[in-house]
């Protein structure tokens, strides 16, 4: 049994991860339509950050944290004013091409600069010391991070839902073209957009590096895929649905696994066959809406 | 008899194409002898031999994805699980016996694959074939569902599917040898295969786009709905696309493997799909001859500047050896493709030797109007 809520526990902080890093997926979709397949080397950044900041450079964490939070917004509005910016009005697919290349781009730079070798992401506090509660081992973390998720997460609904910010990215995400009629200013909403999705995408990382302490290169790749799924799961563009869906992935991978453990080999794949069942039977998702197509 | 049929045939064209045909029996015959004295090792030593094998192959890849995401306006990204599929069949076709016993120590591999050993050039034929009819099959499996999405989904989903076929590939010890991979694959895949196999596809594919077929994909691509109203099979169409592309993927990825001669998993990741689709959009999406130019001049810029891992001198600072650079230089270039230069290369359209001729002799015109006062604007 004590196995049991150990996975439970383990679900509750991959679902927290998870849900973090596929809001900023769900609200970049939510305004441009556009698959940012750059987000996960956000994170990949964010966590090389933190390495440089806490490890190389003997910041304090708390300090550390701060920099890392304000570089990471700083990389993900620049991409969008550097990359998506230009071609804005371009077919949907050269916006998609244009986030494989800032992908790619940031991979291959991330190999040069920070070299292929694994690196160990530095301890934060004692997050990952455990705490021992009626005979079960739980990392600290597990507490932390869907605590951490849910504030976070109520205070992007104050933010979407009470300020004219919020106003404005509810406007531009439901019709373009009419937001930018009744003077919203198209460029300053994307840009909110890119930074607190970064933001949440930084937090992740942080929280992601405790659980899973290797850097490397590719080390965005695999969750911002599944950031993505839990996003589509949810219902893209719906942030609430976003929270769900990582929560709804998370525990699915975990429990899968602890009932069959000898699928443990193919936990990467439960996420894409989820994803291809979804688009399949409930292409809206959990809470999204309907879109049809105009002709 | 015959003779005098052909004779009649060119007596009766007109100049222009009189002329084109013989150009183009000129540039066949040139690039046959190319090819003879590149693959007897006069022109070029292993090495060049080697990085031009890799041209074509990632021009038949190149083919492939064109297919589906510049004709067909599919935007697929299953390309590296496809070849995977294609690399891993022709593999375990062509691996003698003895090496299958001493490649899979980890767990016996399977007793059905276990002695078989298609040997020589027509064994390598029919793993080549078998492999594409394979992956065919696969990409006709996966396209019933995902063929239903559209755009960015399609994109996410066909990702999907190709990263599930590498983890399958990594868990099944007994067939693929898993994570460690297999080595020592004979080198059948000369220059005759590769730029053989190469030319086929090209032909087949400018052959495709002239039929009834190819001008559906292009429509499909233009406007789904107003193919559709026109009476096109959506479905139908995107499906034949798919399953072609997965085929010629397939077939690229056996003549790959062995031209690098060992494969693992992890080769075929979603990246190598990227490398791809750099290509095809700096070819241009849509053009057969894009992809051709295209996956040579990356692969041997690639190979090319190998210097800049190596470490240079800038005269002031002195650069260290990093692994990697030339991709970053790749992916800037890639960056500023999709920035200022979408549509490519040659972006959609085709080469002709009209095409060759008109732009050569309007040359000195546009150059002296360089120098004209003014004239340059006009």
């Amino acid at each position: 049994m004590a196995l049991f809520w150990q996975n439970i526990a383990n679900g509750l902080t991959i679902g927290s991860l998870y849900a973090l890093v596929a809001i900023g997926y769900t609200m970049v979709y939510g305004i441009l339509r556009l698959i940012n397949f750059a987000h996960g080397d956000i994170f990949m950044m964010a966590m090389y950050f933190s390495f440089f900041a806490i490890t190389v450079f003997y910041i304090p964490w708390y300090i550390a944290i701060l920099l890392v939070l304000v570089a990471t917004v700083l990389l993900g509005v620049l991409i969008e004013k550097a990359a998506y910016a230009p071609i804005r009005s371009a077919p949907r697919i050269s916006l998609l091409i244009s986030s494989i290349g800032v992908s790619y781009l940031l991979e291959n730079l991330a190999t040069v600069v920070f070299t292929g070798v694994p690196r160990q992401f530095p301890k934060i506090g004692t997050l990952q010391d455990n705490i021992v509660i009626g005979g079960i081992n739980i990392q600290q973390l597990s507490f932390v991070t869907p605590v951490l998720m849910l504030l976070l997460v109520l205070a992007l609904m104050v933010l979407v839902d009470k300020t004219k910010a919020g106003m404005a990215m509810r406007a531009v995400s439901k019709d373009f073209e009419t937001a930018k009629l009744m003077g919203v200013n198209i460029n300053r909403t994307i840009a909110t957009t890119f930074a607190v999705g970064s933001l949440l995408a930084a937090v992740g990382a942080i929280m992601w590096g405790q659980k899973y302490p290797q850097i490397q290169p590719y080390v965005g790749v695999m969750p911002g895929l599944k950031c993505f799924i839990a996003a589509v799961i949810g219902g893209i563009g719906n942030i609430r649905g976003a929270v769900v869906g990582g929560l709804v992935l998370g525990m699915m991978e975990i429990m899968i696994v602890y009932i069959v453990p000898t699928l443990s080999g193919y936990k990467d794949a439960f996420a894409f066959i989820a994803l291809i069942l979804i688009l399949l039977f409930l292409p809206t998702g959990l809470f999204g809406e309907k879109i049809t197509d105009k002709v | 008899m015959e003779k005098r049929q052909i004779k009649g045939f060119v007596a009766n064209l007109n100049p222009k194409k009189r002329r084109n045909l013989l150009l183009s029996s000129i540039s066949i015959t040139a690039l046959l002898l190319f090819l003879y004295f590149s693959n007897e090792g006069i022109l070029m030593g292993s090495y060049g031999v080697r990085v031009l094998n890799l041209c074509a192959v990632y021009a038949v890849l190149t083919l492939s994805m064109n297919l589906i995401n510049g004709f067909t306006g599919q935007f697929s990204l299953g390309t590296a699980g496809f070849m995977a599929v294609g690399a891993y069949t022709t593999a375990l076709l062509i691996l003698p016996v003895e090496i299958k016993e001493k490649i899979f120590y980890l767990e016996p591999m399977v007793p059905w694959l276990k002695d078989v050993h298609w040997a020589g050039n027509l064994g390598f034929l029919g793993a080549l074939l078998t492999a594409g009819v394979l992956t065919a099959f696969i990409a006709f499996l996966i396209g019933f569902p995902v063929l239903r999405l559209k755009g960015d989904y399609l994109a996410i989903a066909t990702l999907g599917f190709s990263e599930i076929i590498r983890v399958i590939f990594t868990n099944m010890q007994n067939l693929t040898n898993g994570s460690t991979g297999i080595k020592s694959i004979p080198p059948i895949a000369n220059m005759w295969w590769t730029f053989g196999v190469m030319a086929f596809f090209t032909i087949f594919m400018v052959r495709l786009m002239k039929t009834s077929y190819g001008r559906a994909f292009k429509s499909i691509r233009d406007d789904e709905v107003a193919a559709e109203s026109m009476g096109i099979s959506l479905f139908r169409h995107k499906m034949l696309s798919f399953v072609l592309s997965g085929f010629i993927a397939g077939v690229g990825g056996g003549l790959m493997a062995s031209v690098v001669g060992a494969i693992t998993p992890i080769f075929f990741r979603f990246i190598l799909t990227y490398d791809i689709l750099l290509i095809v959009v700096l070819g241009g999406m849509g053009s057969i001859t894009g992809s051709i130019v295209g996956a040579f001049l990356i692969t041997i810029a690639k190979e090319w500047l190998r210097w800049l891992d190596g470490g240079f001198s800038l005269g002031f600072v002195r650069i260290p050896a990093i692994a990697g650079m030339r991709m970053v230089v790749f992916s800037v270039l890639l960056m500023l493709v999709i920035l200022f230069y979408r549509r490519g290369l040659f972006g959609g359209r085709e080469f002709s030797f009209d095409w060759l001729i008109n732009s050569l002799s309007a040359l000195p015109k546009r150059v002296f109007s360089l120098f004209k006062k003014g004239g340059a604007a006009k």
